[in-house]
């Protein structure tokens, strides 16, 4: 009985593709799945974004946080504490007000830059990210 | 021939199996046991993977990643994985305080509250130092908290709500999950024999 009688099946193929390929499979069929976590406390900004055909926007905190107190915004700016709740608009940045007071092309980079801000999936709705608010149901 | 079949039929069975022990697992579970428990491995996705941004923006290689702007900071168990106060005490971040004279700086009032609790938890010691290191009085006075003490009654409930403290933790700051740091003061209370 030689090599090729003896060992069948499966055990002919070459190991390394069979390992290889059953790895793929598994990815596929969702065994390990890349997680998909946004970074805490980003904002999600769709007021306006999908009626306008344009990604809704991503606010990180974190950035900004490291950068400014929560004051300078929530206080001088005026942006209130919640998300969407400014009801900002291009106009508004172009302006000046609001993410305008930075977003200018002096402080931060100016409102040229669509994407850098627009940069959510579409149909995302506004939202805090990560949020642990509990939301009661209205009857 | 055979060996092909043999194969196929393997790897569809893989699959099948794959995609149930996912779902049980809490890919896409409601029920899963630990729902919103991120394991560590899986918390510094790349913006490009985060579930919010859309890969396809042009541009989105310009955006920093959170983990490299993380690395230099004191690190905590919840939210970002960062601990701001301790990263804004060590020097770690220097954050302007004014938007319009970015040389003025915080004028901290170190003053604590506590607050009794009704139940078995130790009683909430709310430090105004570490708030108002970034946050100035008519952030939170009057309209949220109302200047005098025994006069802002909350439950975790509210909390979780996000009324009162749960304006920003739960959202922004440290989330609730973080007990210790806010019911931090023991009661005293005598051993009954």
């Amino acid at each position: 009985m030689n090599n090729k009688q003896r060992y069948s099946g499966l055990s002919r193929l070459n190991p390394f593709l069979l390992s290889f390929s059953l790895c793929l499979v598994m990815v596929a069929g969702g065994f390990i799945s890349p997680a998909a976590h946004a970074q805490y406390g980003d904002i999600v900004l769709n007021n306006y974004s999908d009626k306008s055909g344009v990604r809704p926007v991503i606010f990180p905190h974190w950035f900004h946080r490291i950068r400014y107190s929560c004051k300078a915004c929530h206080s001088d700016i005026g942006f209130p504490f919640k998300a969407g709740g400014s009801k900002v608009n291009m106009l508004n940045i172009i302006n000046g007000e609001y993410c305008g007071a930075c977003h200018n092309g002096e402080i931060a980079w100016s409102v040229e830059n669509c994407d850098l801000c627009h940069s959510a999936k579409p149909h995302t709705p506004t939202q805090v990210i990560r949020s642990n608010v509990l939301k009661v149901p209205k009857k | 021939m055979k060996n092909a079949f043999q194969t196929i039929f393997l790897l569809t069975l893989i699959l099948i199996t794959g995609n149930h022990v996912s779902t049980a697992m809490g890919a896409d579970n409601p029920n899963a046991f630990n729902r919103l428990f991120i394991p560590p491995k899986d918390r510094d996705t790349s913006i490009k993977n985060d579930g919010i941004h859309d890969p396809a923006t042009p541009g989105l290689n310009l955006l920093q990643e959170p983990s490299s702007a993380f690395k230099p900071l004191a690190t905590s168990p919840a939210g970002n994985g960062v601990d701001w106060v301790k990263a804004l005490n060590k020097g770690q971040i220097k954050p302007i305080y004014d938007y319009r004279d970015s040389k003025k700086e915080a004028l901290p009032v170190d003053m604590n509250i506590v607050m009794e609790v009704k139940g078995s938890m130790p009683n909430v010691l709310f430090p105004h130092k570490q708030h108002t290191e970034i946050l100035e009085c008519a952030n939170c006075h009057d309209a949220i908290f109302t200047p005098k003490k025994g006069a802002n009654p909350m439950s975790m409930a509210d909390i979780m709500l996000g009324k009162k403290c749960g304006i920003c933790h739960g959202s922004v700051a440290f989330p609730v999950t973080e007990c210790r740091r806010c019911h931090s003061q023991n009661k005293h209370i005598k051993n009954k024999k």
